[in-house]
């Protein structure tokens, strides 16, 4: 934590942003979270892009960390968290690279953890704020996952699979560990953070449909996604501490 | 069990454990992995010379011929195996993982040392 003179803290904030193949959107993400938290700096870290993501990112003025291959959506927030603690920041807030999150709500996260009631703040597109649509399928499995997590973790989880968040310092700690899954991050996580003691909230926020029709839940995925959650949720249960 | 059947059992086992044997010597496996080979080419060979003992094996398993009981435990040790490649799989997956991030992380700090 930086000091200055006076004594008082300077915040270190990070905005987390990972990308994978985002050349079209990186370069417009970043404009506008730079605009929305000037203070902050902001990380892209790059998964393995074939295309421009590590050019256009860069040229928008954000830091840019590129692995050396394709590693998959948990590996590289996990990578940026690593990135957080070794450089002392206070606070990590992320966003996914696509411009499916609207910016303007990155202080509204940023409050939650801030005031140290929380240690992760929750986007989800299902309080209220704006209108998102879901197909049927997808948001029925949300809603399972959704009700399982709000059970176990004892208050209400709309939105398990938001990438959108605000995470304090305890948090990404906790996130460098082993323990956090390579692929998607999801109810699990949240069921994770609740066993080991830390709180966590939703905050209405509102986000875009992708505009490039990309979905990472397409084809046989919701089957093997499905499994996975169900099996990791009973695992995490069943392992102590 | 037939004559037959006998010796190409125990020719296929020898020839196996010949393989695994060359294989180590000639590093393309190393020795941790030969032994579990090693031994299945043991256990082929005693089952089918000690014939007796197969057959009780067989009845202990409930099977009615001994040739089922060579199979069944040739199986299960094809599934033992596989997992544990599964296994190694994974463990070297998460070496990698770890590797990689930490190359990237200390690839920023090497090329922030030498711009500035």
């Amino acid at each position: 934590m930086a000091e200055s003179l006076r004594g008082e803290k300077k915040e270190k904030i990070l905005i987390l942003i990972p990308a994978f193949n985002e050349a079209k959107q990186i370069a417009g993400v970043v404009h506008q979270v730079k605009r929305e938290i000037p203070e902050a700096q902001v990380l892209v870290v790059n998964d393995g892009s074939v295309d421009q993501t590590e050019k256009k990112a860069l040229e928008a003025g954000a830091k840019v960390l590129s692995h050396p291959f394709n590693m998959g959506y948990g590996v590289t927030l996990q990578t940026g968290y690593k990135y957080a603690i070794k450089n002392e920041f206070d606070y990590v807030l992320q966003m996914d690279g696509d411009g499916q999150h609207d910016p303007s709500y990155l202080l509204a996260l940023l409050r939650e953890v801030r005031n140290g009631q929380v240690d992760v703040a929750i986007g989800s597109r299902f309080l209220g704020e704006g209108e998102y649509q879901v197909p049927l399928l997808r948001r029925a499995g949300m809603r399972l996952f959704g009700f399982i997590a709000s059970r176990l973790s004892g208050q209400k989880i709309t939105d398990p699979t938001s990438g959108y968040q605000a995470l304090s310092q305890r948090a990404i700690q906790f996130f460098i560990r082993d323990i956090f899954p390579g692929d998607y991050p999801d109810a699990d996580v949240l069921i994770m953070l609740h066993r080991a003691g830390f709180k966590f909230r939703e905050v209405p926020v509102s986000m875009h449909p992708n505009l490039e029709g990309r979905s990472m839940h397409s084809g046989f995925r919701p089957f093997y996604y499905t499994y996975k959650m169900l099996l990791s949720i009973m695992l995490n249960l069943i392992r102590k501490g | 069990m037939f004559f037959h059947q006998k010796v190409f059992a125990i020719l296929a086992s020898i020839l196996i454990m010949g393989l695994v044997v060359e294989l180590v010597r000639r590093r393309k496996l190393r020795e941790e992995y030969s032994w579990l080979w090693l031994l299945t080419g043991v256990v082929i060979i005693l089952l089918v010379v000690w014939y007796d003992l197969l057959v009780f094996i067989t009845h202990l398993i409930g099977a009615i011929a001994p040739t089922t009981t060579l199979f069944i435990f040739g199986l299960i040790f094809l599934m033992l195996i596989s997992l544990h490649y599964s296994i190694q799989i994974t463990k070297l997956s998460q070496q990698v993982k770890e590797m990689a991030q930490q190359l990237t992380l200390l690839k920023d700090q090497v090329e922030n040392r030498v711009d500035s």
